[in-house]
């Protein structure tokens, strides 16, 4: 299992009762008023963009069930169903597995598509079918590489919130993410305050931790120096894979805890009682897994969109964007209801780190509900737990 | 002491055995008899007191929530903004399904989050025997709260003092229903010992009320030994 699912659990398939069935992606061209093009908080324009997106359910008259769910770092805007038509080789794998949060979303779900109007969009940089490094550049004709600007948290909050405008939504009756998702839920909360009436906060906080900094700057260094790599000018030729594996390779034991990797492998050797004694062949399970991870991964990820997504989550600080570093003034401006949910073995976002976004909720006045589930499964809990977090889901969006 | 051993066709018995056995018997038909004429409380008293006491659309934290009924209704009918604390998940699950903002945290990690006089009313219901360090608690309680609602079981109470000083066992009754071995209970106490403590903290005691024969009562001379549970509404002077 992974944070973003590359080993979600199949529940049912699309003719189950409780799924939202076959689904096809949407597109929608934002910005295109050239007058008005998306300035970006990196001082970046871009003129015309292109999102990706999926719902699930319909909007009532009102218009007041709307549901946003984010994704987290390598996900996309199908998070739930059954694609009716994979189109590209990175959407391969949705032949296997449906969408992230199949889990939770759907009719009779925790996110119950018979009640909400659920929206899950693919956020800007990344290379499931919004606009990003991998997409053409109108101006030159080839793909952006390094040259697609730098997004940023706010930069996806600002785009999703236009979405949800152009597909009538003036009003989120709730916003859902976990890790990366969480940050994006916690940017549209302050950014529009008014515009969010509740946010579930999974595995995420107002920042990364030093740890995560520092993890994602090692992911970015293995794939920068893949001498296939050519300053991201990579497409048309081979790509950095090797980088990109070791970036995910990495990144994957951060999702996992001392105890879930116990549990998987532990120090089990891979198909032998005794070790060979080898430096270049794999010798342990552990080995096995991570390599098994990194090869599935490449061939549905693009190294250039993983810059940006992690850098994207390094530059978030909420304190810093919206309190002068001061998070309590920061948690002041909130006033969706929210909770915050966190779990126990997490060490990517741990449960302290939730917790400083909850007590600045508590300094500032906000009423906030809090939960740190026991788990073993670390950083991949928030979609591991089902049952925990179903349950939390469930009774929060409760009439 | 052979001669402090009395035989039965049944066996053999010490005399104080005997006295144990008989005053078990004692209290066992005291108890019974006091037990049929007691009404039993259709919910938590002291949440009836503090609803019919809360002023509508006022800031209310309450540490302990169980279930939450109480917050919840107060939230719901009375407009109060709530903030509620509660360790146990269970309790704490169903406490937000009742719409109640609920940190599933230790109330001792969480009490320092919150500024001075961050809410009108601060509630500690039948939690402040349980905890380590009780005065510290009341302590922060008494500076995040305007106010602070308290309740407690009395420990002055005469069926406790019986239990004690006849039966020399730790009492077990209706407020305190735990054994000596498994109670949560760490630091009992009485009213007047509780009073005592207020007096000299400078905390002023605004109300009271005390539950005796299953009614609520305002406290009154004789509520330590009368009040099996005691309610304060107090203040930092």
């Amino acid at each position: 299992m992974s944070v973003d699912g590359d080993e979600v659990k199949i529940l049912h398939g699309p003719d189950h009762p409780l799924s939202v069935g076959w689904t096809k992606s949407q597109k929608m061209t934002l910005f295109e008023d050239s007058a008005q093009p998306l300035i970006l908080e990196s001082g970046g324009i871009l003129g015309t963009v292109e999102v990706e997106y999926e719902t699930y359910g319909r909007l009532n008259d009102l218009a007041s069930n709307a549901v946003l769910v984010c994704h987290a770092l390598t996900g996309d805007a199908h998070a739930a169903g059954w694609d009716q038509e994979p189109a590209g080789a990175l959407r391969e794998f949705r032949k296997k597995k449906p969408g992230w949060w199949d889990s939770m979303i759907g009719p009779g779900k925790a996110i119950d598509t018979k009640r909400f109007f659920v929206v899950c969009v693919n956020v800007l940089g990344s290379c499931y079918g919004s606009t990003g490094p991998g997409s053409l550049n109108s101006e030159t004709g080839r793909p952006w590489g390094l040259s697609f600007p730098v997004v940023t948290v706010g930069d996806w909050a600002r785009v999703q919130m236009e979405l949800l405008t152009r597909l009538g939504v003036s009003k989120l009756c709730s916003v859902i993410g976990g890790s990366m998702g969480g940050q994006i839920g916690l940017e549209l909360a302050l950014a529009y305050p008014e515009r969010v009436g509740s946010m579930i906060i999974l595995s995420a906080g107002h920042r990364v931790t030093n740890q995560g900094l520092a993890f994602n700057a090692v992911g970015r260094h293995a794939i920068i120096h893949d001498h296939n790599f050519k300053s991201g000018d990579y497409y048309g030729g081979p790509s950095p894979l090797m980088g990109l594996a070791a970036a995910r390779m990495m990144a994957q034991i951060t999702y996992l805890s001392e105890e879930s990797l116990g549990h998987k492998f532990g120090r089990r050797l891979r198909g032998k009682e005794s070790p060979d004694f080898t430096l270049t062949e794999i010798e342990f399970e552990m080995e096995s897994y991570l390599s098994h991870q990194a090869e599935s991964f490449v061939r549905r990820y693009d190294a250039n969109s993983y810059l940006y997504m992690t850098r994207a989550m390094d530059y978030y600080d909420a304190a810093e964007k919206w309190g002068q570093g001061d998070l309590t003034k920061t948690a002041a401006r909130l006033k969706a209801r929210t909770m915050v949910v966190s779990f126990t073995s997490d060490w990517l976002f741990p449960p302290e780190l939730c917790r400083e976004l909850v007590s600045a909720m508590c300094r500032a006045g906000c009423p906030v509900s809090y939960v740190n589930i026991p788990s073993r499964y670390g950083h991949d809990a928030f979609l591991v737990e089902t049952e925990a977090v179903r349950r939390l889901i469930t009774i929060f969006l409760k009439d | 002491m052979a001669d402090d051993v009395f035989k039965f066709p049944e066996g053999t018995i010490t005399r104080a055995e005997l006295m144990d056995l008989t005053m078990t018997h004692f209290l066992g038909k005291l108890r019974e008899q006091y037990e049929i004429v007691r009404p039993i409380p259709s919910r938590r008293w002291q949440d009836k007191v503090i609803l019919g006491e809360i002023v509508p659309g006022c800031t209310v934290l309450d540490l302990g929530c169980g279930r939450g009924e109480l917050l919840g209704q107060l939230i719901t009918d009375m407009g109060v903004k709530g903030q509620a604390v509660e360790l146990d998940p269970e309790a704490a699950m169903a406490a937000m399904e009742l719409g109640v903002p609920v940190l599933n945290l230790d109330l001792n990690e969480v009490l320092g989050d919150f500024p001075d006089h961050s809410f009108d009313y601060v509630i500690l219901e039948s939690t402040l025997q349980t905890l380590r360090e009780p005065l510290r608690v009341m302590g922060e309680i008494l500076r995040v709260g305007r106010r602070a609602i308290v309740s407690f079981p009395n420990f002055g109470h005469w069926r406790v003092r019986l239990d004690l000083a006849i039966r020399g066992r730790m009492p077990v009754t209706q407020g305190l229903p735990y054994g000596w071995y498994d109670t949560p209970n760490i630091h009992l106490f009485t009213l007047a010992d509780f009073l005592d403590w207020c007096q000299a903290s400078q905390v002023k005691l605004d109300q009271g009320f005390a539950l005796v024969d299953g009614q609520v009562h305002p406290l009154m001379e004789d509520s330590n030994l009368s009040a099996e549970e005691v309610l304060v509404f107090l203040e930092k002077e």
